[in-house]
This record gives C-alpha cells, structure tokens and sequence, in this order.
C-alpha cells in the first residue's frame, strides 16, 4: 500500500479538473476526517446543494427537500390583502396556504379568499361552496353547537370566500388554519379546495370553520388573495406546494 | 495531465489535506465518495452519518419546509408523555401524531395540557368546542350522528384538553390521530389548536367516534412544554412532534 504526504493537492494547471480515483472505485473519506466543500455536484454537473460557506444552502436538489415545499411566505402588516402572484401553476398538484397570527384591524370582519384564472385579474371566479362550524363560548353559556352555517357558503357567488368570520381584533385574538386548492393549473375540471380555521370570535368563543367548494371554471388558476371583507389585517400566510 | 497513482493521501503536516484551488473542480471519477461528515468551505456541519446510514445534525436547507420530525415519545404502561424540550419559536406550527393509544382503563378520555413558558402543573386555561362523528359497530346506523359533545368541551377550563373519549381498552381497540398547534412562540396572542382522533368507543358493542376538537389556550405566554395522557390509569402509544417551517 502507497501512501502520499502532501497538504496540498492540485491539478496540474490552474482551473483544471482534479480527479480522484477511477471508475468502481470508492473514494473515502476516512472515518473521523470532514469532508469539507461548498457544492456537491453529481458526475453529470448538477448541483446537489450550494452552501455559502455560512451554513445556508441554495440550488438544494428538490429530492433532498422533503415533498411539502415552501414557495413563499407573505406577512401582513396593517395591511389590505395579501396576494400570491406568482408560484401557482402546474409544478405542484396540491398547494396548501396555512395561516399564522391572523388579526383584523375591524372587529367582526372576516377573514376571505379569492382567485383569478389566467385569464382574469379581478378575484370574482365563481364559486360553490359549503361550510360547517363548531362554537363555543368562553362564559360556557349560550353558543355550545357544531351545525351548517348558511352565512359563509355560495351558490355560483363571485365573492370573496369566507374563511372565517366575525374574528375579534383584540389585541390577544387572532385565527390560523389553512386551504388546501388542488390542480389548479387544470384545464379541464374545476378546481376544488377546502380548508379550516380555528379562530377567536369576536364575541369571546372559540370557533373552528370548515370550508370546502369548488372555482367553477377550466381556466387554471393562478392568482389567490386574501383579505378581511372590511379593513386591514395582519397575518403570516404561507404557500406549499406539495408532489 | 499527470496522474498519481497511490491508496491513500494524508497530510505531511498537521490534520488538513486540501485538494484543488479555488475555481477548480474536485472530480471523483468513482462510483462513490464514502464520507461521514459533509461541512461547507466555512467549517459549517451539512449532514453527519453514524457510518450505518443514520443522519444527524442535517442542515435545515437539507430536510425542506416539513413535516420534520423532532420527537419520538413511546408509552408502555406510562402515566404520561411529556414533552419538555423543542416547542419554542422554530417551527409556526407544531403536529402531534399519535398512533396506538391503548388505555390500561377502559373507558379512560385520552387528552393534554400545556405549561407556559416559566409554569408548571399542565394547566393552563383552555375555551374549546367538540364533536364527533360516529357510527355503531352492531347496529349500522342505528346509532350513528355527527353531534356536538358538551361534556368533551371547555369554557376557560384548565382540565385536561379531550382528544378522544371513553376509549376501549382491548389490545385492538387504540387510538390514533393528530393534534396542530399554532404558533406556541408567540407572546403576543392567544394560542390556536385543533385535532382529529379516532377512536373506538368502550361500550354498547363498539362505535367509531371521529373526534372533532379544537380551541385556544387562552393566554399570551409562549407555550414550551406540553403533557399527552388518560383521563385515569396509565396507557401505551406512540407520539410523534413534527415541526412545520
């Protein structure tokens, strides 16, 4: 067995490729010794990952990445909407948007969702939709129930599609949840999403919503906004894509 | 081109063997490149593998946006789960899975509570709504609803938090299900939660109840511990914290 003693190893001439072993071989780091890089290519020249020298990774190889992808996030502050523009099309088959911390600067105002196909750009596709509700109140008196809740639904509706409503603005009242849209990029069907929301409702109870429906149209989607149906919000919403 | 044919390089001093220059490109002609520690060029740890396949201290850019497991628990005739480490400002949510909760008491509601940051006791104040859907194992449809359960429900109660209730206690009859909860960093709002637990119910020959709860834990304090166990009696299961990012 030949051993080398160097602390430097190099090609031959500058930006040369350096090559370590011969096909079949196994190239080994020995145990106990780092191996220290900062992109991992493939043979072919694909980069498995980037790392900055700081520990953060880029051009991360979607294998590696899990399947719950998170293509963005939007964090309102007091503001009017907050809309996702870009990222919905036909890489993923599923998009889930959870929320975190959603707070209305109204009290009683609700919290809602619409989108635009290709085609549109004015958040009115139509709608048919069904929710469901189970309340309970803090005091333990009156609202005790879980039951279909006409308010929320719509019938071929072009509005803005309630996620959950009345939400207190208290300063400790807040909701979260998410919506689950399916294809959207779908040309031929129409697009169904549901989803559900545990919030606080503005008159001191606890609510969880469950929301489910359909976008009556075969142009896919590809814009989705969110907003409260009166005033300014804040709220973290983020975009998965999953598949 | 030159070649240099040997088995093993070292370094002639000191314990770092650098290959290439800046701006070259290392290439490993071989089938494989056998490595235990991947670091970046700053020193910055990647992955680790155990030489047996297992990974640890994996890079967050490496394992995505989650589910990413970050506990297991395991109940064998245990009083409780507690999980005391790992629920802080990392995650925006957190999914408890639970599979096979068998009660050692039949009929025992399997629930939890929470400690705010600086508490202790698993008792803090919950308003939470609750209801299932269920159906007869016997009868089929004799006995079946979806329905709201008042007494599964809390107005400002510090009990234990109900998953599901009057669960059998026969070597087939577990539990399973998940538990999100939202923001528990947060010390600014209330902290949302909701579950859905399936369940075999202990009596009249058996029923399916679907266990629909949800609620806040009615307090502003970061939440950072949290206690999974039976009404009464000890249990088995297994519990699973994932943290989603």
């Amino acid at each position: 067995m030949s051993k080398v003693y160097t602390d430097t190893v190099t090609s031959t001439e500058a930006s040369q490729d350096l090559t370590l072993g011969g096909s079949g071989d196994n190239v080994i780091v020995t145990a106990g010794a780092t191996l220290k890089t900062n992109t991992i290519k493939d043979s072919g020249g694909n980069t498995i990952w980037t790392s900055d020298g700081s520990g953060n990774l880029s051009s991360v190889n979607a294998a590696l990445g899990g399947n719950m992808v998170l293509l963005s996030t939007q964090t309102a502050s007091n503001a009017a909407s907050a809309s996702f523009i870009s990222g919905i099309d036909s890489t993923y088959k599923l998009y889930i948007f959870k929320f975190y911390d959603v707070n209305p600067a109204t009290d009683d105002a609700h919290f809602t969702f619409q989108a635009n196909a290709t085609d549109s750009t004015s958040y009115d596709e139509t709608i048919t939709s069904a929710t469901f509700a189970a309340e309970h109140t803090e005091s333990g008196e009156g609202v005790a129930m879980v039951a279909y809740d006409t308010g929320p639904d719509q019938t071929q509706g072009t509005a803005f599609q309630v996620l959950a409503k009345n939400v207190g603005n208290g300063g400790d009242e807040s909701g979260a949840g998410e919506l689950f849209l399916f294809n959207p990029s779908n040309t031929t069907y129409v697009k169904h999403f549901y989803g559900t929301m545990q919030y606080y409702y503005s008159s001191d109870r606890s609510a969880r919503v469950f929301t489910a429906g359909y976008i009556n149209t075969t142009t896919a989607i590809d814009d989705i906004q969110f907003k409260m149906s009166t005033g300014n919000m804040d709220a973290v919403i983020k975009m998965y894509g999953v598949g | 081109m030159g070649i240099l044919r040997t088995k093993t390089i070292e370094p002639a001093t000191g314990s770092t063997l650098t290959l290439g220059a800046s701006g070259d490109t290392i290439t490993v002609s071989s089938d494989s490149i056998k490595a235990n520690t991947f670091k970046d060029a700053g020193g910055n740890t990647l992955f680790t593998s155990d030489g047996a396949g297992t990974l640890s201290s994996v890079n967050s850019g490496l394992v995505g946006s989650g589910p990413i497991l970050i506990s297991t628990s395991t109940a064998s005739d245990s009083s409780s789960i507690d999980i005391t480490s790992g629920i802080d400002s990392t995650y925006d949510e957190y999914m408890f899975v639970f599979t096979d909760i068998g009660p050692a008491t039949n009929g025992a509601n399997f629930g939890w509570q929470v400690n705010a940051d600086g508490e202790s006791g698993f008792n803090e104040v919950i308003t939470s709504s609750a209801f299932t859907s269920y159906n007869d194992e016997v009868h089929a449809n004799s006995y079946s609803a979806v329905a709201y359960q008042t007494a599964y429900d809390q107005a400002q109660g510090t009990d234990l938090q109900r998953l599901a209730s009057l669960t059998g206690s026969a070597a087939d009859e577990p539990t399973a299900g998940v538990l999100h909860l939202f923001s528990p960093a947060s010390t600014t709002y209330v902290k949302h939660f909701y579950a859905r637990a399936n369940s075999y119910y202990y009596a009249y020959g058996g029923y399916i109840n679907d266990n629909f709860s949800a609620g806040y834990i009615n307090t502003t304090s970061a939440i950072d511990e949290i206690t999974f166990k039976m009404s009464t009696g000890n249990f088995d299961g297994v519990i699973q914290m994932y943290g989603i990012k």
